[in-house]
């Protein structure tokens, strides 16, 4: 072969020459530049986007956002009930937020203790202001909180039945429920694609082996072998061993379904010309993986996972909420709403079910960012 | 033949079907490619044409081990040296792999769309190291100019260009690492008519100038008879004739061959068609017929083509045949191109 003139000119251009610019910018993007296009006009799922980062910031810094820990109890304030800020009271209006006064006083015919509000007493809220101290990400001590008052207490969601401020835990309750999600959904993720992956590659005897194992781990029922292997959890093991047992009791139920789609995926893929091109162009198998395989369904992998996250975050709340899953004192939402479970509950402290909307939200959230995804995950499938 | 370039012999393909049962093993076998034997000389090309279901496109893809041959021997020539490519382990094969190439039927499925054309054409010099640094755009550039690739796209993804442009692009990846040997799988048989002329051309005067050799395969009678210098008939899993391309259309000697032939479309619309008619389809290559296997449908079929197997013979100088009677029936080949002038 001789190297040949190669100036532009003496080419043919079998493209069109007169393109918008536009069209230029699209022939030459990337796939995630297309995929990020088609995901902008997704507006639903990048509310979800939005609710979840929000969701995921809070819970990170849930100690700095809560004006309390989660275990402070106000001896005063048992039951109190959601506490809206005002701008206004009978005095006129201040830029300065503020809640009514509460007084706790016992019922002289039911001998219940009951809080009033004291529309007389006005408490400031301050913010970034000094209260108990924690350890910010568990590293930095500082005392600083986001918002709170200069005495009494604010409970924007109310105090459950031993005075803790809802608002507070629930923010916790956000960080251990998102993150027992991540790990859950990580773990599985990782045994699908080693399990699923040597499976869809090598193929044969290997291949049938495997699909018969994850065959009988799913059709063993997912509650009972939860309520199992949950009730296995010695008493005696602190929260964070039980913490990670739950992620790995999750992890273990999820991954076959994850592992087929990644197995099917690759024997799809395995026999597409452009793999077949790649061999014949002499590629080690390290680089069809690399190059061919792993980018072609790394997008599918995405959608995968975010839509495997509602399952993870519904099958703690549920174990939790049954007393299977995660114990006091550590909070997620499921333990939290183990508050709810009575009839008094549901009669006099409905704000006990605000974890629940929670759990509503992110798992709508993950729905429709799983379902925009989707969408626009394959960027070259035609789409009408 | 001291410049053959390939020469495959007895060449088989089989895959094995699994039976549905759990515990059942291999029971039957799919005899796609069934003792092929032919040669390939330096710089020409071999037309290799059949119906859907002969195996054409398993014998392109086992030569290149794409696809595992199970028995037969297919030697390689290289700088004098003869290899048996069928003998060699995937990593020694990948050493083979810049000599030998393949140019796709489909020009939508056999690029990645996530690669830019640059990365689709360099990934024979990149994964087999041929070329470093700028060589690897130099040569790049080489092979799309030659191509006729406007340069300017070469950042640009495959989801930009149409068909034709499509295959340019796959057949610049195919001799961006100065290949001696091409297989076309059909490599035109998926686009349009006037694009389909220009590919050909295309393939035509790349080898004039460089002198590849072409295996050619496809179904289209008129492509191969425009580009080839030999073909070769394949019939459910078998040759049944190759000859030089003017014997092979004009003097058939293969009642298979003759079938084919007159069933190519005339180009003049007034002139009838008399097409030799073949009963039934093609029969499953898992239960090929015995004896000759085109006897179930061969319109002058005797009783012992369905016992006795048909020998692969020179009948003439270079014209190879499988038929029993290839010496006796006088067969029709194609029409003379001359009376479509007449008109």
């Amino acid at each position: 072969m001789t190297p040949t003139d190669l100036s532009p000119k003496e080419t043919q251009a079998p493209i069109n020459q007169m393109e918008s610019e536009e069209a230029q910018r699209y022939y030459s993007a990337t796939q995630f530049q297309l995929i990020w296009w088609r995901f902008r006009k997704h507006r639903l799922a990048q509310v979800g986007a939005i609710i979840l980062i929000t969701m995921a910031v809070i819970g990170l810094f849930a100690e700095f956002f809560g004006p309390y820990t989660g275990t402070t109890r106000v001896s005063d304030a048992v039951l109190v009930r959601p506490q809206a800020p005002q701008f206004c009271n009978d005095d006129g209006c201040t830029l300065r937020p503020f809640i009514p006064g509460v007084i706790s006083e016992r019922n002289p015919e039911t001998l219940r203790m009951e809080t009033k509000i004291d529309p007389s007493v006005r408490r400031d809220i301050y913010f970034f202001v000094e209260g108990e101290e924690y350890k910010l990400l568990g590293k930095f001590k500082t005392n600083i909180h986001f918002f709170g008052l200069k005495e009494g207490s604010i409970h924007l969601f109310g105090t459950d039945s031993l005075g803790r401020d809802i608002f507070s835990r629930v923010l916790l309750a956000t960080r251990t429920s998102l993150s027992i999600g991540i790990f859950g959904v990580v773990i599985a993720f990782v045994l699908a694609l080693v399990i699923g992956g040597v499976a869809g590659y090598f193929g044969g005897g290997l291949d049938y082996a495997i699909q018969r194992l994850t065959e009988i781990v799913r059709v063993i029922p997912v509650i009972p072998l939860y309520m199992g292997l949950a009730a296995a959890f010695p008493k005696e093991w602190s929260s964070t061993q039980v913490y990670f047992a739950m992620t790995l009791v999750l992890a273990l139920v999820g991954w076959p379904t994850l592992a087929r789609r990644i197995r099917g995926k690759l024997l799809s893929l395995r026999g597409e010309d452009y793999v077949i091109a790649a061999n014949l162009a002499g590629a080690g198998p390290s680089r069809i993986i690399g190059r061919h395989l792993l980018p072609a369904f790394m997008s599918y992998i995405i959608v995968d996972l975010v839509i495997s996250f509602p399952f993870m975050l519904l099958s703690e709340t549920a174990l939790s909420f049954v007393g299977l899953g995660l114990r006091p004192p550590t909070v997620s939402w499921g333990v939290l709403l183990q508050d709810a479970q009575t009839v008094r509950a549901i009669e006099q402290a409905p704000w006990l079910f605000i974890p629940a909307i929670f759990v509503v939200v992110a798992v709508l959230s993950f729905t429709v960012l799983g379902d925009g995804l989707r969408d626009a995950a394959d960027p070259y499938q035609v789409s009408g | 033949m001291s410049d053959t370039l390939l020469e495959i012999k007895d060449l088989k393909v089989h895959f094995p079907i699994r039976s549905k049962n759990l515990f059942g093993g291999v029971t039957k076998y799919v005899k796609a490619v069934d003792g092929v034997s032919f040669y390939i000389e330096k710089g020409e090309t071999l037309g290799l044409v059949g119906e859907s279901g002969s195996g054409k496109t398993t014998v392109g893809r086992s030569i290149l081990r794409a696809i595992e041959p199970t028995a037969g021997k297919v030697t390689f020539n290289v700088d004098d040296e003869t290899f048996d490519l069928s003998q060699l382990t995937d990593k020694e094969m990948r050493g083979f792999r810049e000599h030998m190439q393949l140019i796709f039927q489909d020009p939508y499925s056999s690029l990645n769309p996530r690669m830019t054309v640059r990365d689709i054409i360099a990934e024979p010099l990149i994964a087999q190291k041929l070329a470093t640094g700028d060589e690897v755009d130099e040569r790049v550039r080489e092979a799309a100019a030659l191509c006729k690739l406007n340069l300017e796209f070469l950042r640009r993804f495959p989801h930009a260009f149409s068909g034709g442009q499509r295959q340019r692009i796959g057949i610049a990846r195919a001799l961006v690492s100065r290949p001696q040997f091409i297989v076309c799988d059909e490599s035109v048989s998926a686009l349009d008519v006037s694009i389909q002329a220009e590919i050909l051309n295309l393939l035509m005067d790349l080898q004039a100038e460089f002198g590849f050799t072409y295996l050619f395969i496809a179904h289209d009678l008129s492509v191969v008879a425009h580009i080839s210098k030999r073909v070769a008939v394949m019939y459910l899993g078998q040759l049944v004739e190759l000859a030089p391309t003017k014997d092979l259309f004009y003097a058939p000697k293969h009642p298979y061959t003759e079938a084919l032939m007159s069933a190519i479309p005339e180009v003049n619309p007034d002139q009838e068609m008399n097409p030799v008619h073949l009963d039934g389809e093609i029969p499953s290559p898992i239960n090929p017929p015995s004896g000759c296997r085109f006897h179930t449908r061969c319109p002058y079929t005797q009783d012992n083509c369905k016992t006795d197997i048909p020998k692969w013979e020179e009948i003439e100088d270079n014209h190879f045949v499988a038929c029993h009677f290839a010496k006796t029936l006088t067969l029709k080949g194609a029409e003379m191109p001359t009376s479509v002038d007449a008109n």
